[in-house]
Parts: C-alpha cells; sequence; structure tokens
C-alpha cells in the first residue's frame, strides 16, 4: 500500500492483507433486507429456524434425533460377534458434523502436539490441578507426587539443541571471542527485537583472565514477553487472582499485585522452584484448632516489613531482562542511573524517567492578613425605594426593614427640597409660592387632561382591544406612590407623553427644584416610563389580530322568504289547500345530481346551488320588513295570481290597491286582529263587496287612505334605518338589540293599525310606537 | 260486433294473513318489499337489517354493520345494492349478495329516518333529524354528498323519489317536493308534523301522512287537496302510508293496532285490518300484487288477497 513512497517503504512493515481502495463514485451497497438474510447448511439447502428455544436452526434427520432408517443408527453394528472390536466412543461420536466446523461447539482445528509444544504451561490443566489441590491427600500440593513419578519429557526442539551441541544453560548462537563480541556489542545496529546486547556486562567485565583463543557460547538470553495485553487494568498490574488471594495466599501473605519482570519471565517459564509450599484449604481459627495442630499465629493477615524496600535503590543488578532490545531504554540505563535513583519509587516496565524535569509549578503564598482582620462579610441589600414598586417596598420594609435603615444613608439626595423643608419644620420660602401655585395650576390643567385622555382612551378601546390596558396602566403603575408630589409629577408627565407632547418631561418636572434634582428626576421618569410600557407591548405583541374579520353584521339569508304561517294555518283549518298553502321557489340542483337523475340542468349558467340566497344585514330593518312584505304577497296572491318566480321581488306599490283596501275596510276584522282568515275570507269571497264599499267611503277616508297607499317605498325605509343602523353598528351590539326593539313595532305597524284602528295615523308608520309589540312576528323569522 | 266492456274487478284487498315471520332481531322499525316484490327487507333495533324470502319466509341474509337500530332500508332496482341508514347517523351502502358494506357514509348530524335510492341507483337520499337531506352519490368515491337540501326547518321524516322529483315530507309539517327538471322546490304546508310521504303509482298525486291523524292525498303540481283520510290513530309514532298497487286505496298504519284502508276516490273506509294489540309501526304494499307487509313489534305479518292453506302456519327462523 506504500509502493509509492520508498523511504517510508523501509521503514514500515506491512502486515496481513491491506483493505480495498474506497471508491467515492461506488454506491453503497443496500444492506440485505431481512427476509432475505437466509441461512443454509453447508449444501446450499435452507435452514428454517425454529426459535431459539425450541432448538434454534432445524437439526438432525427432519429434526428429529433419528434417520432415515429410523432410530437405528447406520453405523450399528451388533456386538454380538464383534465383541473385541468394541471400541470406545467418544463425545464426538455423537455429535453432529456442524459441531466440529468453525462455528461449533467443538471446532477442529490444527493444533501442535504435545511433543512439539513448547513448555508453555496449560492453563486449564493448571487451573484443575490447583483445584484438585485443594482436595488432595497432602494439602498444599499440586501434583508433587505426579512430578515425582511422571518421567521428565523435553520437547522436539530441546532435543534437537542438544544434538546440535547445545547445553542447559547456554545462549543460542555460534561461539565468540570474548572481544569480537565486545565489538559486536558496540557495532550493532538494532532493529526492532533483533539481537540482544548484553546488560550484564560489568559482572563479566570483572574476568579479565580469559585466554585468548578460546571461545564463548553466547549468553543465554531470555526472551521479552511479549504476551499482549488483554485486560483494562493499569500498566504492571496484575489483578487479584483468587486462587491466591483465597486458597493459602502468597507465601508472605502478602499478596503483590505488581509483578517485577524478574517474577513474570519465571512464571512464565514455569520455574517449579520457586513454587513454594502451600497452606491450602481455608485456614483460621474459624475452623477451629485441632488438638494436634498449632494455633494459627496470623489468623489476620500481618505485613511484614521485609516485603517493602529498605535499601535505597538497591534493586538487584539483572533486571531480568538481560538487555533485551526492546525497551531500548535499558541500554542509556546507566547513565542515567543518576537520575534514576533519585527517584524512590519503582519504575514501571518500558518506562522511564523524563529526561528533563517539568518546571515545578512555583506557588505564591497568600498575602499577609492585617492583624485584626475579621473574616465576616455582612452583605446589605440595597434598594433604592424609588426604583422598586410600592408593593415590593413594603415587603421590604416588613421583612427585613433594610429599607428603613436605607433611607438615611441614602442621604438627603433623594428626598427633594421641598420635602427636606417639610422634615426640617421650615417655612416655605417666598419664591416658592410661585411654583406651587404653578403646580395646582398644572393640576387643574392635569385633571382635564386626564379627562381627555380618558375619553381618547375610552375611543381607542373601542377601535382596538389594547389600548385599554395601556390607558389603565398610569392608574394602576405608581412608581413613587411613596412621594405623592412626584407621582402626581409622573403621572403628569405620563399624560402629556401620551398626549404626544414633546417637551412632557421638561414641562411636568418641578421648576422649583434644582437643576441637579430635576436631572435625576427626568432620568428616573423616562426609566420608570419606558419601564411600564414593554409590558404592554409585549403583552400586545403576544395577540395578532385576526386576519379575518368575520363579517357579523351580514348574514345570508334565503332570498325567498316563507310567507305568513298563520294565513297557511288559516288555510288549512279550510282544507283550502292549493294555492294557499303552496309556494313555489326557484331551486338550483348540483349539477351532479342532475347528471345523476338524467335531468338537464334547468339553470345552466347559474352556478348557485339550493336555494338562492342573499347576504344581508343580520340586525337590519328589513328582515324583519320582509315578512311583512312577503306576507302581503301572499295576500295578494289569491285575487291578483302573478307569474311564479315574481314573488322574490321586492314588493312595490301593488295595482291592486282596491282589493287591499276593501280588507281593511271590514268591520268584522277589528274584533279578531290576528285572524288572518277572515282577512283571507273578505279578500277571496267578496269580490263584489269590494266594488260597493268603494263607493260607500266617504271623502276622508279615501284621503287617509290614499297617505296609506303612499306607503313610503322600500327606499325610503333603508334610507331611514340603514344610515342609522350602521352608524351604531360599530358602536355595540346593546345599542343594535335596542335598536331592534324600537324599529321593530313599526315595521309590523300596517298590520296593526289595520287591525286596530279604521284610520290610523300614517306617522304612526314610521315613528316607533313602544307600546304596541307584535312579538309573533320574529318567532318565524 | 265488439263484446261487451268486462266489468272492472273490485280490486281485491290484503286481508288474509299469509305468514307470520318472526324477525329476531328486537323491534322491526321498518319493513319494505325490495324492488320487485319477491323479498322483504326488515330493520331491526338490534343493528342488524336482514333480507327474507316473501314466498317461503326464510331468512335469507344478515347485514350487520350498523351502530345503532336501523330505521330504513331501500333496495336498488336491480337488487344487487341496498342503502340503510340508521340512528348512528350513517347511510350504509351494501352489497346484497356478499353482505359487505360497499360505503359507510357519515356527514349527518343525527339519526337518519329515511333512505332512499334513485331510479338508477345512482344518487341515495337520506333524511336525517337533523333537517337535511342529503344525496349522496353512489358512483364516485366521494363520501361528501352531492348536494345538501337544508331547506326544512325541522327532522325530516320521510323522503321519496321519482325519476326527476324529491318528495320530502319534515316535521316541521310542511311537504317539500323537489322538481330537479324545473329547478324548482314546492312547498305544501300541512301544518302538523309529517310522518309519511309517498307518490301515487300514476306520479299525479302525493300522499302524506301527518300526526293530526289525517292522511292526505294532493294533487302534485297544484297542491290541491283531492281527498282527505282520516279514523286512524297517528299522535306520536313515526307511521307509514301507502297506496295499494292499483292506487285504488290508501293504506295506513294505526297506532291502535289496525291497518286502515280507505277508498281513494270516495274516501271512505273500505277495511279496518286488525294486525295485533300493538303499534303497527311500518307497512309496504307490493309493488305489483296486491300483497301487504306490515311491522310490529317483533314480527313482520304478510297479508294477501286470498288465504293460502300452505302458508298459514306461521315459520319461524
Amino acid at each position: 500500500n506504500m509502493a509509492s513512497d520508498e523511504e517510508s517503504d523501509e521503514d514500515f512493515v506491512s502486515y496481513g492483507t491491506p483493505l480495498e481502495p474506497l471508491e467515492e463514485d461506488e454506491p453503497i451497497r443496500k444492506p440485505v433486507p431481512v427476509h432475505e438474510q437466509t441461512v443454509k447448511d453447508e449444501k446450499g439447502r435452507y435452514k428454517r429456524f425454529h426459535g431459539a428455544f425450541t432448538g434454534g436452526f432445524s437439526a438432525g434427520y427432519f429434526n428429529t434425533v433419528g434417520s432415515q432408517e429410523g432410530w437405528t443408527p447406520s453405523t450399528f453394528v451388533s456386538s454380538r460377534q464383534q465383541k473385541a472390536d468394541r471400541q470406545n466412543a467418544r463425545p464426538e461420536d455423537f455429535m453432529d458434523e456442524e459441531d466440529f466446523s468453525e462455528h461449533g461447539i467443538a471446532p477442529r482445528e490444527i493444533v501442535t502436539t504435545d511433543d512439539f509444544a513448547s513448555e508453555r504451561k496449560d492453563q486449564l490443566k493448571d487451573k484443575a490441578r490447583a483445584v484438585s489441590s485443594l482436595a488432595a491427600l497432602i494439602p498444599g500440593d499440586t501434583g508433587l507426587l505426579e512430578e515425582l513419578i511422571a518421567p521428565a519429557r523435553s520437547s522436539i526442539g530441546v532435543e534437537l539443541l542438544r544434538k546440535m551441541g547445545w547445553k542447559d544453560g547456554q545462549g543460542v548462537g555460534p561461539r565468540l571471542k570474548r572481544k569480537q563480541r565486545k565489538q559486536n556489542d558496540d557495532a550493532v545496529q538494532v532493529y526492532g527485537c533483533a539481537f540482544p546486547p548484553n546488560a550484564s556486562e560489568e559482572s563479566e567485565d570483572d574476568d579479565e583472565f580469559a585466554p585468548e583463543n578460546v571461545t564463548f557460547a553466547p549468553k543465554d538470553v531470555v526472551p521479552v514477553d511479549f504476551t499482549p495485553k488483554v485486560d483494562s487494568h493499569g500498566l504492571g498490574y496484575r489483578g487479584l487472582n483468587p486462587l491466591q488471594a483465597l486458597g493459602g495466599g502468597s507465601e508472605s501473605g502478602h499478596i503483590n499485585l505488581f509483578t517485577l519482570q524478574s517474577d513474570r519471565t519465571t512464571s512464565l517459564f514455569g520455574d517449579r522452584n520457586s513454587r513454594r509450599q502451600r497452606r491450602g484449604g481455608i485456614g483460621g481459627q474459624a475452623f477451629g484448632v485441632g488438638a494436634m495442630e498449632e494455633e494459627d499465629t496470623d489468623i489476620y493477615h500481618k505485613d511484614s516489613m521485609s516485603n517493602y524496600d529498605t535499601v535505597l535503590g538497591g534493586e538487584e543488578p539483572g533486571d531480568g531482562l538481560y538487555g533485551w532490545t526492546a525497551p531500548q531504554q535499558y541500554t542509556r540505563k546507566k547513565n542515567d542511573s543518576k537520575r534514576d535513583v533519585t527517584y524512590l519509587g519503582r519504575i514501571l516496565d518500558g518506562f522511564t524517567l523524563a529526561s528533563e524535569v517539568t518546571e515545578i509549578k512555583t506557588v505564591y503564598p497568600p498575602p499577609d492578613l492585617p492583624r485584626d482582620y475579621r473574616p465576616v462579610h455582612y452583605f446589605r441589600p440595597v434598594v433604592d425605594s424609588s426604583t422598586v414598586s410600592p408593593i415590593v417596598a413594603q415587603a421590604l420594609l416588613t421583612s427585613r426593614g433594610h429599607l428603613s435603615q436605607e433611607a438615611p444613608q441614602q442621604g438627603r439626595h433623594s428626598l427633594g427640597s421641598s420635602q427636606r423643608r417639610d422634615m426640617l419644620g421650615e417655612t416655605p420660602l417666598q419664591g416658592n409660592h410661585i411654583p406651587l401655585e404653578v403646580l395646582r395650576l398644572f393640576k387643574t390643567v392635569d385633571r382635564a387632561a386626564v379627562v381627555a385622555s380618558a375619553k381618547a382612551a375610552a375611543l381607542r378601546a373601542l377601535s382596538s382591544p389594547w389600548s385599554g390596558p395601556t390607558a389603565d396602566a398610569s392608574k394602576t403603575f405608581k412608581p413613587f406612590a411613596k412621594n405623592s408630589q412626584k407621582q402626581a409629577r409622573y403621572d403628569l408627565y405620563i399624560n402629556k407623553l401620551k398626549q404626544g407632547d414633546k417637551d412632557a418631561l421638561e414641562s411636568s418636572l418641578d421648576s422649583s427644584m434644582t437643576e441637579w434634582e430635576r436631572g435625576r428626576e427626568r432620568d428616573e421618569f423616562v426609566r420608570a416610563a419606558v419601564l411600564y410600557k414593554p409590558s404592554n407591548s409585549s403583552l400586545s405583541s403576544r395577540f395578532t389580530r385576526s386576519k379575518h374579520e368575520d363579517d357579523t353584521d351580514s348574514v345570508e339569508v334565503t332570498r325567498d322568504q316563507e310567507n305568513d304561517v298563520d294565513d297557511k294555518q288559516a288555510a288549512v283549518k279550510m282544507k283550502m289547500f292549493g294555492k294557499l298553502t303552496r309556494e313555489r321557489f326557484e331551486w338550483h340542483p348540483d349539477k351532479l345530481l342532475c347528471k345523476r337523475f338524467n335531468v338537464p340542468d334547468p339553470y345552466p349558467g347559474s352556478s348557485t346551488v339550493g336555494m338562492p340566497k342573499v347576504k344581508r344585514d343580520k340586525y337590519s330593518v328589513f328582515n324583519f320588513l320582509s315578512i311583512m312584505d312577503s306576507s302581503q304577497v301572499s295576500r295578494e296572491a289569491p285575487s291578483a295570481p302573478k307569474p311564479p318566480g315574481s314573488s322574490s321581488t321586492l314588493p312595490h306599490l301593488t295595482p291592486e290597491v282596491s282589493s287591499k283596501k276593501s280588507r281593511w275596510d271590514i268591520p268584522g276584522q277589528v274584533s279578531e286582529p290576528k285572524d288572518p282568515l277572515s282577512a283571507f275570507l273578505s279578500e277571496t269571497r267578496s269580490e263584489v263587496l269590494v266594488a260597493k264599499q268603494i263607493e260607500q267611503k266617504t271623502e276622508e277616508e279615501e284621503k287617509e287612505e290614499d297617505e296609506e297607499e303612499v306607503r313610503p317605498p322600500m327606499d325610503l325605509f333603508k334610507a331611514i334605518f340603514a344610515s342609522s343602523s350602521d352608524e351604531k353598528s360599530s358602536s355595540s351590539s346593546e345599542d343594535d338589540s335596542e335598536e331592534e326593539e324600537e324599529v321593530a313595532p313599526s315595521t309590523s305597524e300596517p298590520i296593526q293599525s289595520s287591525a286596530e284602528t279604521l284610520n290610523p295615523p300614517v306617522s304612526a308608520q314610521i315613528t316607533p310606537a313602544p307600546d304596541i309589540m307584535v312579538p309573533q312576528k320574529f318567532i318565524f323569522h | 260486433m265488439a263484446f261487451p266492456q268486462p266489468r272492472p274487478q273490485v280490486p281485491q284487498l290484503p286481508q288474509h294473513l299469509l305468514r307470520t315471520i318472526e324477525c329476531q332481531q328486537g323491534a322491526v322499525r321498518a319493513v319494505r318489499f325490495n324492488a320487485d316484490g319477491n323479498y322483504v327487507l326488515t330493520c331491526g333495533s338490534d343493528k342488524s337489517l336482514k333480507l327474507w324470502s316473501v314466498s317461503r319466509g326464510t331468512l335469507l341474509k344478515t347485514y350487520t354493520g350498523h351502530g345503532y337500530e336501523v330505521l330504513d332500508v331501500d333496495s336498488s332496482y336491480d337488487n344487487s345494492q341496498l342503502c340503510s341508514c340508521s340512528s348512528d347517523k350513517t347511510v350504509i351502502l351494501w352489497d346484497v349478495a356478499s353482505g359487505q358494506v360497499t360505503r359507510k357514509l357519515r356527514g349527518h348530524a343525527g339519526k337518519v329516518n329515511c333512505v332512499q335510492f334513485n331510479e338508477e341507483a345512482t344518487v341515495m337520499l337520506s333524511g336525517s333529524i337533523d333537517g337535511t337531506v342529503r344525496c349522496w352519490d353512489t358512483r364516485s368515491r366521494r363520501y361528501e354528498p352531492i348536494q345538501i337540501l337544508d331547506e326544512a326547518r325541522d327532522g325530516i321524516s320521510s323522503l321519496k323519489v321519482s325519476e326527476h322529483e324529491l318528495l320530502i315530507g319534515s316535521v316541521d309539517g310542511r311537504v317539500r317536493l323537489y322538481d330537479l327538471r324545473m329547478g324548482q322546490l314546492h312547498v305544501d304546508f300541512i301544518g302538523s308534523p309529517i310522518t309519511c310521504v309517498c307518490f301515487s303509482r300514476d306520479g299525479q298525486c302525493t300522499l302524506s301522512s301527518s300526526l293530526d291523524s289525517t292522511v292526505r292525498l294532493l294533487d302534485k303540481s297544484s297542491g290541491e287537496m283531492l281527498g282527505e283520510y282520516s279514523g286512524h290513530v297517528n299522535k306520536g309514532y313515526k307511521l307509514d302510508c301507502c297506496l295499494s298497487d292499483k292506487d285504488t286505496h290508501v293504506l295506513s298504519c294505526s297506532e291502535d293496532g289496525h291497518v286502515y284502508f280507505w277508498d281513494l276516490v270516495e274516501g271512505s273506509l273500505t277495511l279496518k285490518l286488525p294486525v295485533g294489540k300493538a303499534v303497527v309501526q311500518s307497512l309496504s304494499f307490493h309493488p305489483t300484487e296486491p300483497r301487504l307487509l306490515t311491522a310490529m313489534e317483533g314480527h313482520v305479518q304478510v297479508w294477501g288477497a286470498e288465504p293460502e292453506d300452505t302458508a298459514k302456519l306461521s315459520s319461524v327462523c
């Protein structure tokens, strides 16, 4: 992977197969969906999953323990004839093929046989032996007898070395001369873990008597243990061996968790001599002391001083490494010995002391305190009575009394000159009278201004819902309530500010005050005004005006209103079904409905569906007027039938005056004012009578009737009422309802008047007569 | 020489009980012949809708799917579909053969009193206590009605559909006739709450019964009353009325346990058929034969013109 860089090729050794180079353009492979993630056996057949608790994947012969032949295994051979051949069954004989595979329970792998294996301790065996030793005859014995009896075995490698002339204790390699060996040491260039330099030269340097022609075998070198670190302990930490801790412990009772390198190497090489006798089993007095036993002295572990270093730097010269190259620093150890010696602790494997001592952080002593310093601090809340709201100030006053203490401390600056004067009991100066009067003058002005502003606020409250609180705020928010004069000035300022006075601030300040006082107050006022303003704006900012102002004033009304029910009721009583009870309306079926009914659309051009509708004022007079109008139409209908659909038109003065007249004139009607039946009777049945009655009329009656005929057209009504209702509709709904009540009688007036009096005053038709009310008319609307 | 005209046959009235069907679905709210009169549909208060054979009196199918008692049912002209309405405010379009709900239409604000197909079963019309008639499209997948007729001021109690007209009776005491072809609405004021409306078979008259214990026959075009029939009791219940197969008689249920037959022209009471002791809730006249269905409490009775010996025994299913 580093072919391009030759120098780096020299430096690095690459292991393993490199990963395939990533290609940017290659689309990311889709993950295999779950339903395609199938399991197949070695022959490519699908394996069905039976669930983890029911045996996982199917196994055996169709998920049974049998075979094609049944329960009998195919390899069965009767032992009757072949008793001698009977072989011992191993566990493997009962295992499936899958179990021997890579992921089976007993994977088969290539293992070095015991003959060729190095003398590495078999961990499993060790453990087993240790466990058995606890229950052994001789406690603490770990295969002592076995070691005595078992023949010594040496591995093939040792045998081969011996045959090549190697002797125990010698190093491996060509024999060397003394000097040569020294030169070699100097000339050697070390790569990684190439060659062992001798670390224990000092001992060898001493023997000068070595003859020139004698060659020596190289020194036996113990390789550095390169066992990879698999645990998460700290470097050099071994962890507690439970066997050692519980099963008798180590020889001295001190469990050294930090092993020396030498210890490790010995344990690595299985130095059996280092194994001392152990006290097996569980010791201690808890199990009682037998008659033949001595009382255990150290029931509880006592640490002896021998476990600790008592000599400075007196480590054993050989660190067990014998100069193995890997930790290169050990070669330089001698040079650095002076430095290492200064360090009292044990240097961990693979570590050396830093060559440069890091600078010691200089710590400066704390400052000298004065002799009479008392380390107590007492916090005093600084509360300005003018900036805190009166409620808070009151609370503070009652709870702590701090505020009262503050007052004298704040000094005279917080008080106005007039206040100071009052406190001192001085008589007001002559010159001060005028400003006071000015102030009083201001107050009257103020009062007027308040009235004006209240009016304005009320107006604004009607128009916008959020100006109301603003107007009230000056009354509720009193930042200078303690100082009434100051508060009054502030209120004045606020009021002026609202009116848009530009120099509101200057004009509202007390002119009698000093320049400094005024400046101070100016600041306070501005701050206070700003303080209470945002609360308003923040409140209003949370609300937005509705975008679609629902038009409450108008309502959709079907254009064609139904006629008076009373008439129809009467007709039903008379069993006069037909024109009296029937009404025709224009009705627009949906286009799709027509299509579904296989009927041509009766109104091909129109887009309306259902009854044609018109928009009308909700509380308009004309909604109520229309009842009357339509009822009039219905009354006219029998005498003068109109073409269908004409009922929708607003009634104007009808040419059939005579028929109408006749109705008014029937004396019988007076007794039954509410009965339209009689009216109807008069209309329908006395055509001849009508003519007679017209003739019988007196002149004045005719005049009046003329007036009645010249009933103002709808436009006039509209002109009168529409304008007034429009005006007041903005103000409030209460006005509207009042208006209704006022207007309503007038609308029903014609019927009423016709029933009650023969000659009603014309004015009564328009002017409301509150005592005459016809509430029934509204029921049907 | 021409033969003398045969005397017109005296109309036979279905006055013989052919069979009684115990429906076992609670109270039978409505009983209806299907389009050709071979089957009976009963609406039960136990939320079920049942299809029966008239000739044998056997249960053919039960349609379940409503959430509350079924109030009315109508079958399409080809007997392939049913529409029913219920107190659960829904209208359901059923597939007759499979018994599955083809469409369940929600939109009414109250219980739905009556439902009808139009002639070609392309539109379902349902009238509800909420005062509206909704026209549902059976052809499209829309769940909104084509049009809502909200002119009534009170609940709709009954509606009938002819080829281009909708006849709607409302509790506000008016019979409304929507003429699609003319684009007109005729409102006939009756005064008393309408319980049932129907067209005459010739399509010239409308019959309406109201809670003042009166059945009125009105001329469709003018609204004039052609006949008034009374004598029965109809004061609180939504009772059905109908015309006989040849338009010769007017029939109405009664709260006194009878079905009243009036001569259409003379207006005289022809027959007072005793059905039972309770209220006769619903009736349906066979489209072509003199055969009548009446519903009382939990059972339906089939009446015929001449007694059928074999069918005298009541069949219980």
